[in-house]
């Protein structure tokens, strides 16, 4: 094979990830004989492979879910206790909040601290109406008498959707953290990586909730 | 009372002594180790150079340490156990039931995840990057979390000796036995939080090798010219990210149904154990080869080296990893066949789990193809290889007749299961941990392990293995059960006798091995390996000093081989020179030193500590105090720092000047040889 130095030289960042130009680094792709890949794509597929990770996480969650759906001992099904009018709140409030979190991402590549720090908030205060709602549901079905202690099923319930809004907050957490961040650091290489993995989690979380929403609520609601 | 939760005096043994007087001196021991640090001024070296090290070789060399010091601990369990089979025939013995069933419990949980873990990703860490021919693994700090939090893990493990009691159902805690119901004790949630953060800390782990070993090689590497040991740890890197969440999600059920009355595996409420067998397994059993894969790829490189021959079917030996690497997952039924699946989705496993043999068979032939007409070198890393190959063969022989699943209807939960997983993780991982240390030793410290000793370790482990875990299989077929804190069965006793003596065999060949650090480190300067390649290797972790500097090349290698190093030795035998001039020394930045791991480890074991005994004001500070820890390394301005070019340039060049020394050195042996020919 005719190998080596052809393959090395490859133009900078040849990804174009959050189309940020890239300087300084180096010039190696990572691909193959191409050397050493530059940070930002070493921090983004590290990142990736992270939330692959975090995705078969859940999928233990779904797999019991669906084992114990039937497991009611006695108490309510899906079908009693979802308010699919309550869902379709959270789904857009969390829809919403992922493009807000995008155009942030346009903003970071714009070099715009104002833009950055609106879309933000926007996507945070998103979140965080998600998780209001989240939580307004999950007190509402306890004080029916369906809390995740009745029967197998409900424990499958409150869990899968609970790890979702627990991942949601700490997003949340990290997110503030962020926006403390741009004013205080400008928009360092550092920084901006960060803001890639963050980007990256939170429409993976978009990803999750599609299927919650589509094996809990959707296929819960179904009429038997 | 309340604010301590449910910790009281009463946690502590009294009536106890045994683990008490224990305790005790374990706490003697680390108390006089560190006074004699302190008075010795090694607290700020210990401090700057190890424990906020983020440098992938001393992070690794940590690994093998805890490893080490954590077999010791396991190996006590395994002697106690011996020899309360040995008294306890129609008596009771020196340990009480509840007691013995925490020894056996700490002692799986120990030797799998604080013994064979940290030894695997221990060698993983210190050669990857090496042979990779780059400077770090993909992320360094994350990297010194990582073990930080594994040695958490252990440190919790370790206070239930004295604080409390573990788990006593067993090295995977079953419901639902481990339930709040049948097991009101702290010992399972022990358990439980000791391995979800050392748990965090080996998906961490995955997360940053399979970056490093997709994204960062030297310039030329090839998939297809990898060593193998970077392939091997690349499957269980992926092994480790898509098996270790299971592991985390299953055991925070468990927790959930603990701590908050969920009903996931419980006997009321609609629970489901058997969704725990299943879920466990699915982790459990990729486990087992996120363990063997890198001691086979030990093998290879020790294999190929000690034959002086390339790796015989380099191709073959990446499928058949890779083909392990999937048929993993499709097997964890076949630890429960008993659960009453029906014969035909026992059979579609059972299969399965035969299938995995074939694989494995090519890569037993692909290391004895490899040293057929080699010129083998039976130096002690080999002799593990070669003991490994005979050990393993048998082990996965059983393994197979444990496939079958009415053959494992009669077998299911009796010594002969633990004989054989006994036989494939002593035989293949242990060894394989053995073999990379002694391999790898002089690159990492810079001088040669003694031999004799090392040979006399091998013997006795070899030896003493069989004598301890043959009779296992035959008192197996007799119907013995695991487990078993007396018994009263007459053909059972004189195997059991015979073991306890292979228990001591083993106890001498630790002696050695302790022996042999000893007497190496007395008579180092006799042994200091120059060059950087003391074995005449083949891969590119020889083509840099022993130690090698931080950054391991002054300039990354430019890979031109599937055999990199034995490549470069070759051109410069035939230009009769090295074959890269001196490079034009650049200074080199490398990742700054950060507290942060061991700062998060602290913060993790003050959490799971509190969690354990329900202290939950603790529990918020330690979460708060981890996510401080998180957001001021988030803060810090400056992480790398420059290495000047004059520094990069002094090591290198004594390298490179003894490498001269050597390659002039064999020259000269290969013309005076040529003379006497003619």
């Amino acid at each position: 094979m005719s190998t080596s130095t052809g393959a090395l030289r490859v133009g900078r960042d040849p990804y174009h990830l959050g189309h940020a130009p890239s300087t300084g680094e180096p010039e190696y792709t990572g691909h193959g004989a191409g050397g050493p890949a530059p940070k930002r794509i070493v921090v983004g597929y590290g990142f990736w492979i992270f939330i692959l990770s975090d995705v078969i996480l859940f999928s233990c969650f779904f797999a019991s879910y669906t084992v114990l759906i039937h497991a009611r001992n006695g108490g309510p099904g899906p079908r009693e206790l979802f308010d699919l009018r309550n869902t379709a709140e959270e789904t857009v409030c969390l829809l919403l909040s992922s493009f807000a979190c995008g155009l942030a991402s346009l903003a970071v590549g714009r070099r715009s601290l104002l833009w950055t720090e609106v879309a933000l908030a926007v996507t945070g205060l998103l979140g965080l109406t998600f998780i209001g709602l989240e939580v307004h549901e999950f007190t509402g079905l306890v004080a029916r008498g369906a809390g995740p202690t009745h029967s197998a099923f409900l424990s499958a319930f409150f869990s899968l959707v609970g790890c979702h809004g627990v991942h949601v907050t700490a997003g949340l957490l990290w997110l503030g953290t962020m926006m403390a961040q741009f004013p205080a650091k400008g928009f360092k290489e550092s920084i901006r990586h960060r803001y890639l993995c963050f980007s990256l989690f939170w429409h993976a979380l978009d990803i999750i909730w599609i299927g919650i929403f589509t094996v809990v609520y959707l296929i819960g609601s179904l009429p038997p | 009372m309340t604010l301590l939760g449910k910790l009281t005096w009463r946690a502590i043994p009294f009536e106890q002594p045994l683990p008490l007087y224990s305790g005790a001196v374990v706490l003697l021991i680390i108390i006089a180790v560190l006074v004699w640090v302190v008075r010795r001024g090694y607290l700020p070296y210990l401090w700057r150079e190890w424990v906020t090290s983020v440098d992938h070789k001393r992070i690794g060399v940590m690994y093998c340490i805890l490893g080490a010091v954590m077999l010791l601990r396991g190996f006590i369990d395994a002697m106690m156990m011996r020899s309360q089979q040995a008294m306890a025939y129609n008596a009771p013995g020196f340990l009480p039931p509840s007691h013995f069933d925490q020894v056996f419990s700490a002692h799986g949980t120990i030797m799998i995840f604080f013994v064979a873990m940290p030894f695997m990703i221990g060698l993983m860490n210190l050669v990857v990057p090496l042979q990779l021919g780059v400077r770090d693994v993909a992320f360094p700090t994350l990297n010194s979390v990582s073990f930080w939090l594994t040695a958490a893990g252990a440190l919790l493990v370790n206070l239930s000796l004295v604080i409390g009691e573990f788990d006593r159902t067993g090295w995977l805690p079953y419901p639902p036995l481990s339930e709040l119901t049948y097991s009101p004790g702290v010992g399972v949630d022990y358990y439980c939080w000791a391995i979800q953060i050392s748990g965090i800390g080996t998906l961490m782990t995955g997360v940053n090798f399979v970056t490093t070993i997709l994204k960062l090689r030297a310039p030329g590497m090839h998939y297809t010219r990898m060593p193998m040991f970077c392939w091997t740890a690349l499957a269980s890197s992926l092994l480790i990210v898509a098996a270790f969440p299971v592991l985390t999600a299953t055991l925070a059920m468990l927790l959930l149904d603990r701590y908050v009355g969920f009903h996931f595996f419980t006997d009321t409420g609609g629970g489901n154990s058997m969704m725990f067998m299943n879920l466990i397994w699915a982790w459990g059993h990729p486990e087992v080869y996120i363990l063997v894969l890198p001691s086979f790829g030990i093998y290879s490189e020790v294999v190929s080296t000690f034959s002086g021959k390339p790796l015989f079917g380099y191709r073959s030996m990446i499928y058949a990893t890779m083909a392990i690497c999937i048929i993993s997952f499709m097997v964890w039924l076949h630890h429960f066949f008993t659960m009453g699946a029906g014969a035909d989705v026992n059979s579609v496993f059972g299969i399965a789990s035969m299938i995995i043999a074939i694989p494995t068979g090519v890569k037993i032939f692909n290391w004895l193809f490899t040293m057929y007409g080699g010129t083998v070198r039976l130096a002690t890393p080999m002799l593990w290889a070669l003991g490994f190959m005979v050990t393993f063969a048998i082990g996965g022989m059983t393994g197979v007749m444990l496939a079958v699943p009415p053959a494992d209807f009669q077998l299911h939960n009796s010594l002969f299961l633990v004989a054989h997983f006994h036989n494939v993780i002593i035989g293949a991982v242990l060894f394989g941990a053995f073999a990379g240390y002694t391999y790898w030793f002089p690159k990492a410290f810079g001088f040669v392990l003694d031999e004799r000793l090392g040979k006399w370790a091998f013997w006795l482990w070899v030896i003493g293995f069989w004598v301890a875990w043959g009779p296992g299989y035959v008192v197996g077929l007799e119907g013995m059960t695991r487990r078993l804190d007396h018994y009263s069965v007459a053909e059972w006793r004189p195997w059991l006798l015979v073991a306890a003596a292979g228990v001591v065999i083993i106890l001498l060949a630790i002696i050695a091995q302790i022996a042999q650090i000893v007497v190496s480190v007395r008579t180092r300067e006799q042994r200091r390996d120059l060059t950087g390649d003391p074995w005449d290797g083949r891969n590119l972790e020889w083509a840099t000093a022993s130690p090698p500097p931080s950054f391991n090349f002054a300039a990354l290698p430019n890979v031109r081989d599937q055999e990199p190093y034995w490549d470069m030795k070759a051109r410069a035998r035939e230009i009769g020179q090295l074959v890269r001039p001196e490079p034009e020394y650049q200074p080199i930045p490398m990742p700054r030193n950060s507290s942060t791991g061991f700062v998060t480890a602290l913060f993790a074991v003050i959490t799971g500590f509190a969690l354990i005994w329900h202290i939950w004001w603790l529990v918020l500070l330690g979460l708060a105090g981890a996510y401080v820890t998180f957001v001021a390394f988030a803060w810090r301005d400056h992480d790398e720092e420059l290495i000047p070019a004059a520094e990069v340039a002094r090591l290198d060049r004594a390298n490179r000047a003894a490498r001269t020394a050597r390659l002039q050195e064999r020259m000269a042996e290969r013309d005076s040889t040529r003379d006497s020919d003619t």
